[in-house]
Order: C-alpha cells, then sequence, then structure tokens
C-alpha cells in the first residue's frame, strides 16, 4: 500500500539555521502518527515540510506517493489538510462560515449542510451562527477542527491541536482524529502532553534538535532515555487503571535538547 | 443580494439628489425644461454640469471603497485603506510631477502617472507584506509610505518654478470631482473595470485569508494569483480614483466598515456591497461640498477628510481593543 505520507532525509535550513536534519519517517493509512519534542525541535518544520509549506534544503517529502513540490495546490489540498497552531481568525465570521471554508470548492448549500453537521458532530449544534471571534478559545479550537474535518482530505496535519483546551476538549480532539484514521485516514499530529500522546497514538517520533531520535509505538519510543535526551526528563512511562501515564520529573541535568 | 438591491436604490436616490439640487436653484418649470429640451441652459446644468460630476462621484467612491475592502481583506486588517498604507500618496505624487511638468495637458498623462505610482506602491506593499508575520505591521509600512509620498510631493512644490503650477497641484491635490465631463469619465472607465473585475475575482481568496496565510495556502485555491489579482486590482482603482478627483481619503476605511455587519463580517461578501457604499458616500459628500454655502466652494477631499478623520480613529480604537483581547 502506499504510504500516506513520506519524508526520506528531509533536511530544512531557517535564516542559516538547520532546524531540520535527516529526517525520514512515513505514515500509514489508518495510523495516528504523534510528533513529540521539546519547544524548538522542529514539530512545526517537519509538519510544515511534509506538506510543502517550507522548503527542504535536503531531502524529499512525498503526499501519497507524489512528491509534494510537484503537486498542484488543488492536488495538494485533495490530498492532506493543515490546521496550524495559530488559531486566529481574521475576522468575526459565524462558525459554519468558517468550517465551509474547508470545502472551497462546493455548492454553497452542500458546505453549508457539511458545515453544520461537522459542527454538530462536535456539541457545537447551538453555536453555528456564532461569531469565532465571539468565542471562548475551546470553542473557537473545535471550530477550526471541524473545517479541518469538511476538507475530506485523507490525510489531516495537526500542529498542537489539544493545546490550551480542558483535559476533556483534549480527549475529545483526540478521539475525533483517531475516529478519522479508523475509516482509513492518516493522521500527524504534534503534541506537548506525553500522556495525551502515549494514549492516543499509534506510533511517536520524538524529536530533538531537530533530529529524529525515535520513531516507534509509545511504550518503544518514550523510554526513560529518550525523556531525557528530548526533554532532559528523569522518568518513564507507567501503566495504570485509567491508561499509561508518563510520570517524569526535571533532570539534575537540564533541558539538553532544543536552543 | 437585498442588501445590494438596498444599496443600489439609495445610490440612486442620491444620483438623483445631485443632479437635481446645486447651487442655482431651479425652479419646477425649469426642471421640466431641463427633461424636454436637451439644448436649454437648465438641461446643460444637470446633464453637462451636475450629471458628469455626481457620476464621477459616484465612480471614485466606488472605486475606493472597493479598493478599501480589498485590501482590508488582504490584509485581515480593518484599519487598511488606499489613503492609509500611502497608495493614494505615492499615485498622488505621480500625477503631480505630471502636472508639475507641464504635462497635463497630453491625454492620459495624469492617469497613467497616477496609475503607475498606485501599482508601484501596490507592488511594494505586496513584497512588505509577504515578509511580515503580522499584517497589522503592514499600516506602519503604509504610514511611512505615505510620509514618504507627502513629502516627495511637497518637494515637487518647492523645487517647482511657477506659482501657478504650484497652486494648480495643490488644487488638485485636496480632491475635487468639479468640472469633470464625460471624456474624463470615459477615460476613467477602463481601468476601474479592469481593477474592479480583479478585485471581485480575489474575493474567495479573502475569504479564505480569514484563516491565516498558513491554512490559505493549503486550501487548494490559487492563493499567489488571488493575492495578485487583489493587489493590482485595488490599486488600479486607486489610481483610477487619483487621476480623476485627486486625493480623496477615507472613503476606502468607512464604506467597508459600513457594510461589514450586514454581511457578517466576510470579506468575500463586502465587496459589492462596499463598492456601493463608496459611492453613495462620496456623492453624498460632494453635494455637500456644493450646497454648504462656503465663500469658497469646499473641496471634496476636504469634507471626506473632515468626517473620515474621526472615523478613523473610532475603528482604530476598535481594532487595538479586539487585538489585545
Amino acid at each position: 500500500m502506499t504510504d500516506a505520507a513520506s519524508l526520506d532525509g528531509a533536511g530544512v535550513m531557517l535564516a542559516g539555521r538547520q532546524v531540520l536534519s535527516e529526517v525520514s519517517l512515513r505514515l500509514a493509512p489508518g495510523e495516528v502518527l504523534g510528533v513529540v519534542g521539546a519547544n524548538g525541535s522542529g514539530k512545526t518544520t517537519l509538519l510544515r515540510a511534509l506538506l510543502g509549506i517550507v522548503r527542504l534544503s535536503s531531502g524529499q517529502a512525498r503526499l501519497a506517493g507524489h512528491p509534494v513540490r510537484e503537486l498542484s495546490e488543488a492536488q495538494r489540498a485533495s490530498r492532506a489538510a493543515y490546521l496550524p497552531q495559530d488559531r486566529r481568525v481574521g475576522w468575526n465570521l459565524p462558525a459554519w462560515r468558517v468550517v465551509a471554508l474547508g470545502a472551497p470548492t462546493l455548492a454553497p448549500e452542500r458546505a453549508r449542510d457539511r458545515a453544520v453537521s461537522a459542527l454538530a458532530r462536535l456539541g457545537m449544534a447551538g453555536l453555528v451562527e456564532r461569531g469565532v471571534i465571539d468565542m471562548s478559545g475551546g470553542e473557537r479550537a473545535r471550530v477550526l477542527l471541524a473545517r479541518l474535518l469538511v476538507t475530506g482530505a485523507p490525510l489531516l496535519v495537526a500542529d498542537e491541536p489539544a493545546a490550551g483546551l480542558d483535559p476533556d476538549a483534549q480527549f475529545q480532539v483526540m478521539e475525533i482524529l483517531r475516529s478519522r484514521a479508523d475509516r482509513g485516514g492518516a493522521v500527524i499530529v504534534s503534541l506537548h502532553d506525553l500522556t495525551l500522546a502515549a494514549r492516543s497514538c499509534d506510533r511517536l517520533a520524538v524529536l530533538a534538535g531537530g533530529r529524529l531520535l525515535a520513531c516507534a509505538p509509545p511504550a518503544a519510543a518514550l523510554t526513560s532515555d529518550a525523556l531525557r535526551a528530548a526533554f532532559g526528563l528523569e522518568g518513564r512511562l507507567v501503566s495504570s487503571p485509567f491508561g499509561d501515564i508518563v510520570a517524569a520529573r526535571r533532570g539534575a541535568w537540564g533541558a539538553s535538547a532544543g536552543p | 443580494m437585498r442588501l445590494i438591491v438596498g444599496l443600489l436604490i439609495v445610490l440612486l436616490v442620491a444620483l438623483a439628489l445631485a443632479v437635481g439640487l446645486g447651487e442655482t436653484p431651479l425652479s419646477l418649470s425649469q426642471y421640466r425644461q431641463a427633461v424636454g429640451d436637451i439644448g436649454s441652459a437648465p438641461a446643460q446644468i444637470l446633464w453637462s454640469i451636475r450629471a458628469p460630476r455626481a457620476l464621477a462621484a459616484a465612480l471614485v467612491g466606488a472605486a475606493l471603497g472597493l479598493a478599501g475592502a480589498t485590501m482590508q481583506g488582504l490584509l485581515r486588517n480593518p484599519l487598511a485603506d488606499p489613503g492609509v498604507l500611502g497608495v493614494s500618496a505615492v499615485s498622488a505624487l505621480g500625477a503631480s510631477v505630471v502636472i508639475a511638468l507641464g504635462l497635463a495637458a497630453s491625454a492620459g498623462a495624469v492617469e497613467a502617472a497616477a496609475l503607475a505610482g498606485a501599482l508601484a506602491a501596490g507592488a511594494l506593499l505586496t513584497v512588505l507584506a509577504a515578509r511580515l508575520a503580522e499584517p497589522q505591521s503592514l499600516i506602519l509600512f503604509g504610514v511611512a509610505l505615505s510620509a514618504m509620498g507627502g513629502a516627495a510631493t511637497a518637494l515637487v512644490f518647492n523645487l517647482s518654478p511657477s506659482p501657478v503650477t504650484t497652486a494648480e497641484v495643490l488644487s488638485w491635490l485636496l480632491g475635487s470631482v468639479a468640472d469633470r465631463d464625460a471624456s474624463d469619465l470615459a477615460v476613467a472607465l477602463i481601468p476601474a473595470v479592469i481593477g474592479a473585475a480583479l478585485c471581485l475575482r480575489s474575493g474567495p481568496g479573502l475569504r479564505m485569508l480569514t484563516l491565516g496565510e498558513e491554512t490559505a495556502a493549503m486550501s487548494g485555491l490559487a492563493m499567489s494569483r488571488l493575492r495578485a489579482a487583489a493587489v493590482a486590482g485595488s490599486a488600479l482603482l486607486t489610481g483610477t480614483a487619483v487621476a480623476l478627483a485627486g486625493v480623496i481619503g477615507f472613503v476606502g476605511l468607512a464604506a467597508p466598515h459600513l457594510v461589514r455587519a450586514s454581511v457578517s463580517d466576510d470579506p468575500g461578501r463586502a465587496l459589492v456591497p462596499s463598492a456601493l457604499a463608496g459611492a453613495i458616500l462620496l456623492v453624498t459628500a460632494d453635494l455637500a461640498a456644493r450646497v454648504i454655502p462656503s465663500a469658497e466652494e469646499l473641496k471634496l477631499g476636504v469634507v471626506t477628510a473632515l468626517f473620515g478623520a474621526p472615523l478613523f480613529a473610532l475603528v482604530a480604537w476598535r481594532a487595538a481593543r479586539s487585538w489585545r483581547g
């Protein structure tokens, strides 16, 4: 089967600095891949590189087998949809209009129907007409997630979709992304919460200083060594009746990764 | 759609008033004569003096309203406007140089210079905007560009040997649609129509930009083409307006602001209503400039600035508060 997305020896230079080096990974349909790492470790750059938003200085990024730089804008959008970390919205559009932007080629009526049902799925049926700037941060995050879902793209790329949300909403976001993967889609998502990442992802890519330390199932990726190298933490993944938890404290050596 | 029809009706009423009312009071029989006998003096006043002037005001207002709405959508900034961003000032500089060089009589020279200035400013702003993470910061460059355009125009005055030329440029800079005739309108119509088409084409892209540059870039829309259309379109419209009427401030700021609530803040749907609102604003302002009793006839640019500047302060205040939140 063709990979949903892949990076082969990908490197990225930004302002003369090597932000990402020699990263190779592949993502299969039906899979949720988490990207974890300290601030500045290259998580966002990895996602942008995969989507062709930043130019690679070396290596290759592919979406569904095609080099991303060779795809037209429309072809790229039909293969992958992106939810950036920045949730600011320029104008106070009603929620459904923002969600409908995920399907710009649909007839307005159909786009509206899809937007309304996507909002309903996220428990936002009552806020369809509410202006997005008038919403709380959590509500707006869900509206933007709904926009990602109505794109219908087989690959969803979400940069910290759980940041700033309450615990229940964090689980909900990850469940929704998971249900997309269960229906054959592929999801790549950057996360700061290691416990959330360990519980909701099939595999984790651990980044430190722009390099990939590990890309493996959570138990194999979040080893004590990886926690130390990537985060400067002393700890490990432990199991609890409610699921796995990353138990850790600051290491005596401080953060060894990142700038 | 209902909004557009409503605005069209208001615009037609404003145009009728602008043609009907003026410094020279006419009696009922004279109005009848104006409609019945094209060669009569009242007909001359209505159809050869007032009507072209009113239509010029409508065209300039629509151009500025549409340019303002496009720039606001492009920059996600309610303070963007051809005047604030310096496009009008650079366009006026181009036209001033041509007037000061005594070339104003050559057909199309002022128009071409105004368009060239507007396009140059538009291109510069686009290059800058691509390098800024915060579209809001572009306003600061606009202020600088506006100041540079103004300074260079002042230099033109300074170096101009003839006080007559200086007076001519100054009078033109204050902004007016007085004494425009049908041929002026015809010349302006071509770049205005091209500019309007480009701006309207960029509508879906402007709406997508609501979600920021990255999401728009990944949306499947050909964003670089839509962005170029928006910049070129709004620059052409601004250049047309400046060529026809000099510098008229704040219409591009105010018109989108007036219609935004009725289109639920949608930058794509705000375009046509903003053009109509701009036309209504300027036809009304020009009527006011004509009928307000004063020793010298008030200049249209002066009237719009007097009303527009406080509005700008109000919008800036609100925008600053929403950024903080």
